[in-house]
């Protein structure tokens, strides 16, 4: 179980980085924390004939506040998120899903950015920068582009990331007022993908009644998406408004079936996670009020 | 930028526990392996290659990460830890010592990775709850102890056990 | 209780573990034993059913860095099938020829200078294949339209055999009330995280091999891997290596890969090293069985269970590998468990499917058997109206029975199993989970609460396999019975003392137990002793029970520990008598002395006396030999052969398990909260209760994640969908329960120091009674572990619900 050949190429500067991606294209692999192009390498299932190694790039790393978002570097390390005051304050719910990723020893080197143009559907990275409405920052040689993430994903392990284009970093939207973020998931196992994963924001107005809420599903359908649930805004968001919610994401969700699960046992997930999240979601936004 | 083509063989220059080493490696050579067998450092040992065991683990200027995920290109220059690097002159560690005491480990197949998670994860939470210690070890698999004895070896060290 | 002594029944810290934590310690991929060594890689097979029409090894022959590549063909030329138990044409080659079996069967193996470029070129290797029909579905695979797997046996069901024991029919008859349960027992192992490996060499002239591995024996296997490679004993010599990470009976599963790697090096002239990946692993090693079971139980108005009829049928894989089928045999001479019923019948049907050959395994069929019996008892509990815990009450063996004859021969040593179910109920605080239970059901909530007994056998018999033979082809085959077990005991010119178990352990402590034994016996300390745990076949005293598997440390080795330890203190002790003169009975070894009874200050060093034996023999007593090297071999007597009625003592020792499982099924998800786990263990004299507790909650998780997690699922065609770590859910530190431990020790009779073996523990009773207490929890009989998220929400939303 050892990996096929490969050039190795490492990038020391943001554009030489850009330059191997424009050299090699659909050819290489960028190797990040290597959390998950390290096991498809091994396994021979990946298979590209460059590997562009960003991890000496700096331009790549950090958290910073950039207007009203909160940017982290691509490479930014999943540990160092979880350890960040800044993300706990701004982004409280890539707070609450970063413990659900992998283990302390993978999160010590996996990187958000990675997380995120792997693109597994029940990954929690990607859910919850969906369910937030943050971006994805591309660049290649000469451009620069801002996806919203809600468009970034295309399916199963696929992104509408060009070739020759790299995640440089990810865009959060800064945490509001009047508003509670919630994440949960149901795995086998600790620390394993999620059958199921569900996110939620909900902003409440002063009167006790919905002034908007997002509703994130991960592990549902082959890539993370929202619940339309804007019928919901003004209605009051207590308990029962959020199994109600959570039962027309339910109803609306087309889940997928595999060994684990079935499309059933999905709708009930979403039935339950999404409950589960709206209440608190509900809970912690009023609690923010005080 | 550097570049290795395939096949090639390139000289990967380490500090492994406070020792400098010096070998060869191809691109694709996994840093677990070199460690192994070109370093001849077999304290480290590899069970799955897919990064779900845990027992490769090192830490790799200071963080415990999985060995078999890590290109030995991509360690040139760095700080590495493995099991042997834990105890100093023979004398071991209060954790290593914790190990024994509890009996946190059968086989020792495992133990050497365990040990090198929780050195460091003990660094950045010195005083851990046990499903904090969980946690940690869900990182790991170990098949002869049912991790009872890990628990308490690690929690003993964090002066927290029961 | 603990067995007597100063160091024998103390916590004493395993002497094996300072390497391990340092990194010293020394397991088979760290060896180097020859130079010239090449690295082995393994093509397999992508189908379950296959034939290969052709292949072409041209291209990885060629490739730069590759020394050689052979095909099955080739190894079916240069060696004879391996045999098993049961005489049915089945040529089992460790790689395919012809025909492929399942999916991971090895096709081809290439030699190169590592394993990237072994794994490389096996890319370049064409193999044509026709696909064949998958035999998947166990019970569709015995239909006589269903393909077959080996044309020449006719028929899928490799083995059928019926035994009888008392008069089950009348039984059955005469019951007030009977209950039936058939269910599937998923297929799962113990994946050690050390996978398989081995180097193995070959020198001509005359032909001989030797390969070093981390095979577990049993050493009967060496036996077969000499046929398959037709040479005798003396030119096949197995050597482990110094550590084994971990085996729990897989690496059995080994050795035809040996016969593989040994014929591969002759053919190919070059020592060969393979270290099976975890890929290979998990598609390609061993596994337990997976079966579709039946159960049917007589009853009594009053709870007396008057007989039982078991079905058994075994998904044995694509081959019957040795030593299959002794997996429905281990159990069957014990078919009874703990219960004094005395009317039983046993129907085994053993199918071959395109499935990975099965083996060895933690609890070895006892999983699989005590989810028959223990289901069967819950039921009939219910069925009855009776109390879960009484029902087992009214049918224990009672202790003054002891030692008991079971009714298919097993000779039960020594127990009390009430005082054991008693232990169980009080430390799980039994009437306050029963009103928890009330109180839970009275919200609506789904809590259940499950029992389960087994006595556990320990220290095979060789001979129960035979079994699987009729008594009239046994008695043509020729007598088998025992199980030997050895232990050699030097001393050097230095006087020090050396230990050699030949017991190949894979994590259970036996260097520590077997210097506290000898310590006691020798005056010594545990430190004062080295013990050599791995076996060489050239210079190990080893017979074909070598091995460690069927917790025959503490049941049998220790027997011939005992017993050379006992020869060594003889000797010392003689010497020690004429030189301080005084009788032999005067002398004791204590302290590291040699010295006078109640006169402790007239001693002699132990060193000195026992260095004589090498220096000075002129001043020995008169007619003792000189040096020490004291070999022991015993064989338990009571392991007699197999009678003409199919009963045999399969074990030397019966310990005995109660556990208690309380869970509480969240109706959302299906999750299954393990909210209390009980385990009492009857473990005769413990001697280690650092080393017992570690083995207790190790055969727990196995068992927990059998019960909840672990299964190598095949899709219908046959294709594996287990084959990494991240599908083949090994249970982890958070899923893990708390396990409550408890003891009642009845010391065994049949032992040295009164112990019983018990390393299966737990891994034999958390599958089924996580699975009572789930049915209880759910109302409903048809429980099928494992226990996952979306099967039990499926029970759930079926309308399971207690009422």
């Amino acid at each position: 179980m050892k990996p096929a050949p490969f050039e190795y190429c490492r990038a020391d500067t943001l554009d030489e980085a850009l330059d191997l991606m424009a050299e090699f294209g659909s050819d290489a692999a960028v190797l990040a924390g290597g959390m998950s192009l390290g096991p498809m390498l091994n396994m021979r299932l990946a298979r590209p004939a460059a590997i562009v190694d960003v991890n000496p790039v700096d331009d790549l790393s950090g958290i910073r506040l950039v207007d009203d978002a909160l940017e982290t570097g691509a490479l930014c390390r999943q540990a160092d998120a979880l350890d960040s005051a800044l993300v706990r304050d701004e982004v409280p719910l890539l707070s609450q899903a970063l413990p659900f990723v992998g283990h302390f020893q993978t999160r010590n080197r996996g990187t958000l950015g990675g997380s995120v143009c792997h693109a597994d559907p029940s990954a929690e990275i990607p859910l919850a920068l969906a369910t937030l409405g943050g971006d994805v920052i591309l660049r290649q040689r000469g451009r620069t582009r801002a996806v919203a993430a809600n468009s970034f994903f295309g399916g199963i392990f696929t992104t509408v990331r060009e070739p020759d284009e790299l995640v440089t970093a990810l865009r959060w939207p800064r945490s509001k007022p009047w508003t509670g973020y919630a994440f949960d998931e149901i795995a086998q196992r600790h620390g394993d993908f999620a059958i199921g994963a569900a996110a939620a924001v909900a902003t409440v107005a002063p009167d006790g009644n919905l002034a908007a809420l997002s509703l994130g599903l991960g592990g549902i359908e082959d890539r993370p998406v929202l619940a339309g649930l804007a019928g919901f805004v003004g209605v009051p968001a207590t308990a029962r408004t959020a199994s109600e919610a959570a039962a027309l994401a339910a109803e609306r969700a087309d889940p997928m079936e595999d060994p684990r699960a079935s499309a059933a046992y999905r709708h009930q997930l979403v039935r339950v996670l999404g409950a589960r999240v709206l209440e608190r979601a509900f809970e912690r936004a009023g609690a923010r009020q005080c | 930028m550097l570049r290795i083509e395939p096949g090639a063989r390139h000289r990967v220059a380490v500090t492994v526990n406070g020792r400098r080493y010096s070998g060869f490696a191809e691109a694709r050579t996994l840093l677990s392996d070199f460690l192994r067998h070109e370093l001849k450092l077999f304290g480290t040992h590899v069970g799955c290659e897919h990064g779900v065991c845990g027992a490769c683990t090192v830490t790799i200027d200071g963080r415990a990460v999985r060995s078999c995920l890590h290109f030995a290109v991509q360690a040139d220059g760095a700080e590495i830890g493995t099991v042997e690097g834990l105890a100093r002159d023979g004398v071991l560690t209060p954790l290593q010592e914790a190990f024994r005491r509890r009996h946190a480990l059968q086989c020792g197949f495992c133990t050497p990775g365990i040990l090198v998670s929780a050195t460091q994860f003990l660094e950045t939470n010195p005083d851990p709850t046990e499903d904090e210690v969980r946690e940690m070890l869900s990182g790991h698999i170990c098949r002869c102890t049912g991790y009872e004895g890990i628990v308490r070896a690690i929690l003993d060290v964090a002066g927290n056990a029961p | 209780m603990t067995a007597g002594g100063r160091w024998v029944g103390a916590p004493v810290p395993r002497k094996e573990d300072e390497a391990l934590v340092t990194g010293r310690a020394r397991f088979i991929d760290d060896m180097e034993p020859v130079p010239g060594i090449r690295h082995a890689a393994l093509l397999r097979s992508p189908h379950a059913h296959a034939e290969i029409l052709s292949i072409d090894v041209s291209r990885a022959a060629a490739h730069p860095g590759v020394y050689g590549v052979l095909t099955g063909a080739d190894i079916a030329a240069a060696t004879r099938p391996i045999p098993s138990a049961v005489r049915v044409p089945i040529d089992y080659y460790p790689m395919a020829a012809g025909k492929v079996r399942y999916a991971g069967e090895p096709v081809a193996l290439v030699a190169a200078e590592d394993r990237y470029v072994a794994e490389d070129a096996l890319e370049l290797i064409e193999v044509e294949y026709r696909p064949l029909p998958p035999v998947i579905d166990l019970k569709a695979a015995m239909n006589d339209a269903s393909p077959l797997l080996h044309e020449a046996v006719g028929s899928n069901v490799a083995h059928h055999r019926t035994f009888r024991y008392g008069d089950p029919d009348k039984a059955f008859e005469e019951a007030d009330r009977v209950v039936r349960l058939d269910w599937t027992f998923p297929r799962y192992s113990s994946t050690p995280v050390e996978t398989y490996g081995a180097v193995a060499q070959f020198e001509p002239a005359p032909d001989r091999y030797t390969i070093w591995s981390n095979f577990q024996g049993p050493f009967i296997l060496h036996a077969l891997m000499c046929g398959a490679l037709e040479v005798p004993g003396n030119r096949l010599r197995l050597i482990t290596a110094p550590q084994s990470g971990g085996s729990f009976g897989i690496k059995q599963g080994i050795f035809p890969y040996l016969v593989l790697l040994a014929a591969a090096s002759r053919l190919l002239g070059m020592p060969l090293k393979w270290i099976e990946d975890r890929l290979e692993h998990l598609v390609g090693s061993s596994s337990a069985s997976n079966r579709e079971d039946a159960v049917e139980a007589a009853f009594r108005d009053d709870g007396t269970l008057t007989g039982l009829r078991f079905f058994n049928t075994v998904d044995v894989g694509a081959y019957i590998r040795a030593p299959e089928p002794a997996s429905v045999y281990r159990m069957h001479s014990a078919s009874n468990g703990a219960y004094g019923v005395g009317n039983i019948s046993v129907e085994n049907r053993l199918v071959t499917t395109n499935r990975l050959p099965i083996g060895l395994n933690r609890g070895y069929g006892g999983p699989q058997f005590f989810f028959a019996l223990e289901r069967a008892m819950e039921a009939g509990a219910r069925a009855l109206g009776l109390d879960i815990a009484e029902i087992r009450r009214r049918n224990f063996i009672p202790k003054d029975a002891f030692p008991y004859r079971a009714p298919a021969g097993s000779l039960y040593d020594a127990g009390d199993y009430e005082a054991g179910l008693d232990k169980a109920l009080d430390l799980a605080d039994y009437a306050s989970l029963r009103a928890e239970r009330g109180r839970a059901r009275e919200e609506g909530r789904l809590f259940g609460i499950g029992l389960a007994t087994a006595v556990e056998p320990s220290g095979s018999n060789m001979a129960y396999v035979t079994l699987a033979q009729t008594p009239e082809e046994r008695a043509r085959a020729g007598g088998r019975s025992g199980g030997l077990g050895t232990c050699t005991i030097s001393i050097d010119p230095s006087g020090s003392v050396t230990v050699k178990t030949v017991s190949t352990p894979a994590g259970q402590g036996h260097a520590t137990v077997a210097a506290q034994i000898v310590a006691d016996a020798l005056g010594l300390t545990p430190d004062d002793i080295e013990v050599v745990t791995e076996v060489d076949t050239l210079t190990s005293a080893w017979s074909l029970a070598s091995g460690n598997y069927a917790n025959r440390f503490a049941s049998v080795v220790i027997g011939a520990i005992g017993d050379a330890a006992r020869r060594v203190a003889d000797k010392v002790r003689a010497i020690a008598a004429e030189d301080l003169e005084v009788a032999m009975e005067d002398i004791e070894l204590a302290d590291g002395a040699a010295r006078i009874v109640g006169v402790p200050e007239k001693s002699l060093p132990f060193r000195r006396v026992a260095a004589k034996t090498h220096w000075h023999p002129a001043g020995l007593p008169e007619g003792m030999a000189p040096g020490v090297f004291e070999t022991a071999i015993v064989s338990p007597p009571e392991l007699g052969p197999p009678d003409d009625r199919d009963r045999v003592a399969s074990a030397v020792t019966f310990g005995f398990i109660c556990d208690l499982a309380a869970v509480e099924i969240d109706p959302g998800t299906g999750k299954v909260d393990v909210r209390k786990y009980v385990s009492v263990h009857d473990v005769g004299n413990v001697l280690n209760p650092l080393i017992v507790e570690g083995q207790i909650v190790g055969g727990f998780a196995h068992g927990v994640g059998g019960a909840l997690l672990e299964e190598m699922v095949y899709d219908a065609d046959g294709n594996p969908l287990s084959g990494t770590l991240a599908d083949y859910l090994c249970v982890t530190a958070p899923e893990m329960p708390r396990l409550i431990i408890g003891h009642v020790d009845t010391p065994s009779p049949h032992t040295a120091l009164g112990s019983k073996g018990m390393g299966d523990g737990c891994s034999m009773l958390a599958p089924v009674a996580i699975a009572n207490a789930v049915a209880d929890a759910l109302g409903r009989e048809d429980i099928d572990p494992p226990l996952t998220l979306n099967k039990v929400w499926d029970l759930v939303a079926d309308g399971g619900g207690a009422g």
